[in-house]
């Protein structure tokens, strides 16, 4: 760990000033990432700006029906909070699948979304890795790649994206809101997260000066046909091998609307129009969810250690399309699968 | 009243839930300095060159030691032998500029703050000169050796294996395996006395540390005290030195001041681990479930610069009666630095294979695995050809699987359902030694009725201060409360490591022949009394009970312990004893373990759950059933992860462990961890020693993961040969 600078913003504005002026300076929330990767040396920021004390903790109902949840919102707290719990059970479900209490009762929203992989070569600086020192090469494609990438991989880089929460908000087309010098903007959360192709250092689409101030859900919350199913190495506490959130509305048995994303897959939350248009007007049966995750799966590619995860995939979205068209969601805190 | 045998609770515990308990990290010193280690990023070569100037450049940097510019060390192997090296040339932390592992040590940054140490550390410029290295089990199987046998062959296994009625014959598989104790490998190292070390270190044998520290910087005994009054698990790791105590004392002698080395997580896989080992047996059985022949291969990885093995074979034809048996262990040197114990050593590993062959034959023979078993079960020792000092493994099975339920079993895979899950039922036996070991003991006795019992043995969280004061209350016939425990400390009498769960036994034995002697004396002295109730009597005629000295013919002649000192004039007592177990050629010494496991396996996704344990042990007379019951329900859950969790893995073209660190180096978690039932099973034994105890610090791992697998078998069709039983195996 280097020595580093520590500054704390007093507001959005305050912070935006003080990313755009210091490009070696990065933002802190509940820091349980950063930490880590700063103790192991692979994020070397020489000045901390703690957001901790911005006004974004609270979680809003908007005037088009949706959410708005500040930035700062604690993981926990989002994931217990009454109306995310009856309107958006799939993203206190996807929360609660994720780290440990404590790890959840630090953890930011906002954070959430910037989490880097866990690839096991980005964080051990002897190693070559594109993402950490771009340039140097990759070594999981030939390496250990168990819980690497299957699905929109590169020649520089196989990393996934970590969070159970991102799945979910994929799943439920959320907004990023995001400041930055010239303003604020939105991004839609497909647009958030990047693949890596030849820059696997860019995680995501978020400018180096700019800061997320709150995550938007649409009215839409899939409340009543929902799952989020993790599949991981142990029963807690490990980073998904495959995880899906699934979310339908059902009309008569048929398929009206439906999401489906993927985690612990690719560099980002993967999700298919095709695959999702591919369940609408569908009846709810096991032959369409084949279907989605044919064409889901379709272009997956394993490494010499993950290849399993293909099959894996496929088990796990034909089982949570069931869990979802059911309404019997897996429930986190039981670890057998429904 | 009597403490041997109860649930006594730990007399330490609440020094460790309040804090108080200090272990070897959290000592300190007035001019206390901090040190950090660097470690090499390559597996073999030499250090080309190596530059501390930018580290020795930050503020509140001491020093930067390497092998250029070290302490004076030993230039020969015996100053670095230890009380349990193997054969071998042991590392030399620091010595020269020779890479033997990735992650080995090749500077230590000395700091006046942890996190100047810390941050310099990552400033030290390394230019290696690398070679080509190799640290694949797999790629150098034929180039292992053959290790001296673990026990003789008997009969001609390969003839009675060509000529059996039915066969099983399958390899079997172990990933490196690394310990991961709570507490962080550290030493802290102060001066006193104008010259002496203290040295406060995580480790299993103080005096074993003390001597060591002595060979390799040639300092007298007098001179180096080290202690490890708490330790934060160790299950072997901590058998032998570590290299931090050597970088320790390095900086203490360069600096002349205190160092304190705590090492990283990630730098405790750059120590001892279980090696990977690749187990072949081989059954050979008649259609009745006897045994022709048994022949267990174990080849395992070492270091290439010593000999690590552990009897991984024998056990096999020692269980079950065969007629023919052969063991052959082999080894393979590897880039890596030298494995090391961990519960179990070999049987962990060698027990999983044979149980698991021994299911695939009640498979291949149609029969209950219990019933299998009970077919082949043997009364003797037969590698030795001895009689047991007592076996009640078939009361194992019996009670085992009357808790567990095991009748209701059925007998073909995926017969059992729960719903979308399969269900399946395993089983295995566990077996481990009654090992016992020559241990000294003081006793120093007030005549205000309190005793202080010492030996240097350490408690590494498995209750070794709570059964000394047990067996100590009890001899003495003080209450609990009046006797304390010293241990931990290289300057109380003799104590071998802690290890091969011989501890409880060896102590047990010394606590009582030193007490013998001091009711001896409180014998004399009561008899001294004017009118003494127990005139004429024997030291072997009295008790020492209440705190009186009591005559076993009749409780009403008794005198009280303190009277007699006091009318001795004698204020304390002090007797200091090494005690020595008789030799006995004639016995087998062993404990058993029968493991019942529950798995429910999803059947669409191949998750595994393991719902219910039982393991019924019969391990002698247990001293605390609480402390014993927690030291086997710890061991079903490790076993439970060497059966699906943990793996080291080993990048092989970096011969570097990637998943150094426990969020990827998995163990169970709570949520891994379900319903774990313990059962002791009466086994009186008068021969093993006087107090009838054998130890329980092993024997609970051993047979877990066999039985795991066995059920997740069960559960499936699936037989996992390879651990861990990963999601992709159970799919694939």
């Amino acid at each position: 760990m280097i020595n580093f600078e520590y500054a704390r913003a007093r507001d959005v504005a305050d912070a935006v000033r003080q990313i755009s002026a210091d490009p070696a300076a990065t933002f802190i929330a509940g820091g349980t990432n950063l930490i880590d990767l700063m103790k192991y040396d692979v994020a070397r920021p020489m000045r901390l700006i703690d957001i901790t004390h911005l006004a974004l903790k609270t979680v809003e109902e908007t005037a088009n029906g949706g959410l708005r949840i500040g930035a700062l919102v604690p993981n926990s707290d989002l994931a217990y909070h009454p109306v995310v719990e009856k309107r958006y059970p799939l993203l206190s479900s996807a929360i609660l699948a994720g780290a440990s209490q404590q790890l959840r009762n630090m953890a930011s929203t906002g954070g959430n979304l910037m989490q880097r992989t866990r690839c096991f070569y980005f964080y051990d600086v002897a190693t070559p890795c594109n993402k950490r020192e771009p340039g140097s090469g990759c070594s999981a494609i030939n390496g250990i790649n168990r819980i690497n990438a299957i699905l929109g991989t590169s020649e520089a880089c196989i990393a996934t994206h970590p969070s159970d929460m991102c799945v979910a908000l994929a799943a439920l087309e959320a907004k990023v809101h995001v400041a930055g010098p010239a303003g604020e903007r939105a991004i839609a959360f497909a647009e958030f997260h990047r693949l890596p192709g030849d820059r696997p250092e860019v995680d995501t689409n978020l400018k180096a000066d700019e800061i997320i101030t709150a995550i938007e859900l649409p009215a839409r919350g899939f409340a009543a046909n929902y799952s989020y199913l993790k599949i991981r190495d142990r029963l807690s506490y490990a980073f998904a091998l495959v995880s899906v959130a699934a979310a339908l509305e059902l009309e008569g048995g048929r398929i009206k609307e439906a999401r489906l994303a993927l985690g612990g897959v690719a560099h980002k939350p993967w999700r298919n129009a095709e695959a999702e248009a591919a369940l609408r007007g569908q009846p709810a049966k096991s032959d369409a969810f084949a279907r989605a995750a044919e064409i889901l799966l379709r272009d997956a590619k394993g490494f010499a250690h993950n290849a399993f995860k293909i099959d894996l995939a496929r088990r796990a979205i034909l089982r949570t399309l069931a869990q979802a068209a059911n309404a019997t969601p897996q429930i986190q805190s039981s670890k057998k699968i429904r | 009243m009597t403490y041997i045998g109860t649930p006594t609770p730990r007399v330490d515990g609440r020094a460790k839930v309040t804090g108080s308990a200090q272990y070897a990290g959290e000592f300190t010193a007035p001019d206390l300095v901090y040190g950090s280690v660097v470690t090499s990023t390559i597996a073999k070569g030499r250090i080309a060159r190596i530059d501390a100037s930018q580290a020795l450049a930050v503020e509140g940097v001491l020093d930067v030691l390497t092998h250029e510019n070290r302490p004076k060390m030993a230039s020969g192997d015996k100053g670095y032998n230890d009380e349990v090296a193997p054969t071998g040339s042991p590392f030399r932390p620091l010595f020269d500029d020779k890479i033997k592992f990735n992650g080995q040590p090749i500077a230590l940054v000395l700091a006046e703050e942890w996190e100047i140490s810390r941050f310099a550390a990552t400033l030290v410029q390394v230019d290696y000169d690398a070679e080509t290295h190799s640290t694949d089990l797999h790629t150098r199987i034929d180039k292992a050796y053959m290790v001296e046998k673990p026990d003789k062959p008997r009969g001609n296994a390969a003839k009675a294996h060509a000529a059996a009625a039915v066969r099983h014959e399958a390899e079997y598989y172990i990933p490196i395996e690394h310990h991961n104790p709570m507490e962080l490998f550290a030493s802290t190292v102060t001066w006193n006395d104008g010259g002496k070390l203290t040295v406060f270190d995580k480790t299993q044998g103080v005096q074993n540390v003390q001597r060591y520290i002595c060979g390799i910087f040639g300092l007298k005994p007098d001179d180096v005290r080290v202690m490890s009054p708490f330790v934060g698990g160790a299950f072997g790791s901590g058998l032998r030195p570590q290299y931090q105590v050597v970088l320790a004392v390095q900086g203490a002698l360069q600096l002349k001041r205190a160092v304190r080395l705590v090492l990283t997580r990630d730098q405790m896989y750059g120590l001892g681990y279980r090696p990977a080992t690749i187990e072949r047996v081989a059954i050979a059985a008649r259609n009745d479930g006897t045994l022709d022949a048994i022949t267990h291969e174990a080849i395992a990885m070492t270091s290439q610069y010593e000999e690590f093995s552990r009897n991984d074979t024998s056990w096999s034809a020692l269980l079950y009666k065969s007629a023919n048996a052969k063991y052959e262990h082999k080894l393979a040197r590897l880039d890596v630095p030298t494995p090391s114990d961990m519960r179990a050593p070999g049987a962990a590993t060698g027990v999983y294979a044979l149980e698991c062959a021994m299911d695939e034959l009640a498979v291949a023979l149609k029969l209950d695995p219990v019933e299998l078993r009970l077919r082949c079960y043997s009364d003797r020792d037969q590698n030795n050809d001895l009689p047991y000092t007592s076996k009640q493994l078939k009361e194992c099975y019996r009670k085992g699987a009357e808790a567990f339920g095991w009748a209701k079993r059925t007998p073909e895979p995926r017969s059992m359902r729960d719903g979308t899950d399969l269900v399946g039922w395993g089983m295995a036996t566990g077996v481990w030694e009654a090992l016992q070991m020559p241990m000294g003991n003081r006793i120093v006795l007030t005549a205000n009725g309190h005793a202080e019992v010492s030996c240097a043995t350490s408690d590494i969280g498995t209750g070794t201060y709570t059964i000394m004061a047990q067996v100590a209350s009890d001899a003495l016939g003080l209450p609990i409360d009046n006797v304390t425990v010293k241990l931990g400390d290289s300057s109380l009498p003799h104590s071998q490591v802690e290890g091969g769960s011989w501890t409880a036994a060896s102590v047990a034995y010394a606590i009582t022949t030193t007490a013998d002697e001091i009711r001896r004396e409180l014998l004399a002295l009561a008899q001294k009394m004017p009118g003494s109730p127990l005139a004429g009597l024997k030291h072997d005629d009295v008790v020492l009970s209440d705190g009186m000295i009591v005559a076993k013919a009749a409780a009403s002649r008794s005198v009280p312990l303190a009277d007699a000192m006091r009318h001795g004039g004698v204020e304390r007592i002090e007797r200091e004893k090494l005690s020595e177990f008789k030799e006995d050629n004639k016995h087998a010494r062993n404990t058993h373990s029968a493991i019942f496991v529950e798995v429910k396996v999803d059947e669409q996704l191949g998750v595994i759950r393991v719902t219910r344990a039982v393991n019924a042990v019969a391990a002698g007379r247990i001293i605390n059933t609480k402390t014993a019951a927690s030291q086997i329900m710890g061991s079903v859950v490790w076993g439970i992860g060497m059966a699906l969790h943990e793996e080291t893995l080993v990048d092989h073209a970096f011969g570097r462990v990637m998943n150094a660190n426990i969020a990827e180096y998995h163990v169970p978690v709570n949520a891994d961890v379900h319903d774990i039932k313990v059962i002791f099973v009466e086994e009186p034994d008068s021969t093993v020693n006087p107090l009838g105890i054998k130890g329980v610090g092993e024997i609970g791992i051993v047979g877990v993961a066999a039985a795991v697998a066995n059920a997740v078998y069960h559960a499936t069709g699936k037989r996992v040969r390879d651990l861990p039983i990963t999601i992709d195996k159970i799919l694939g």
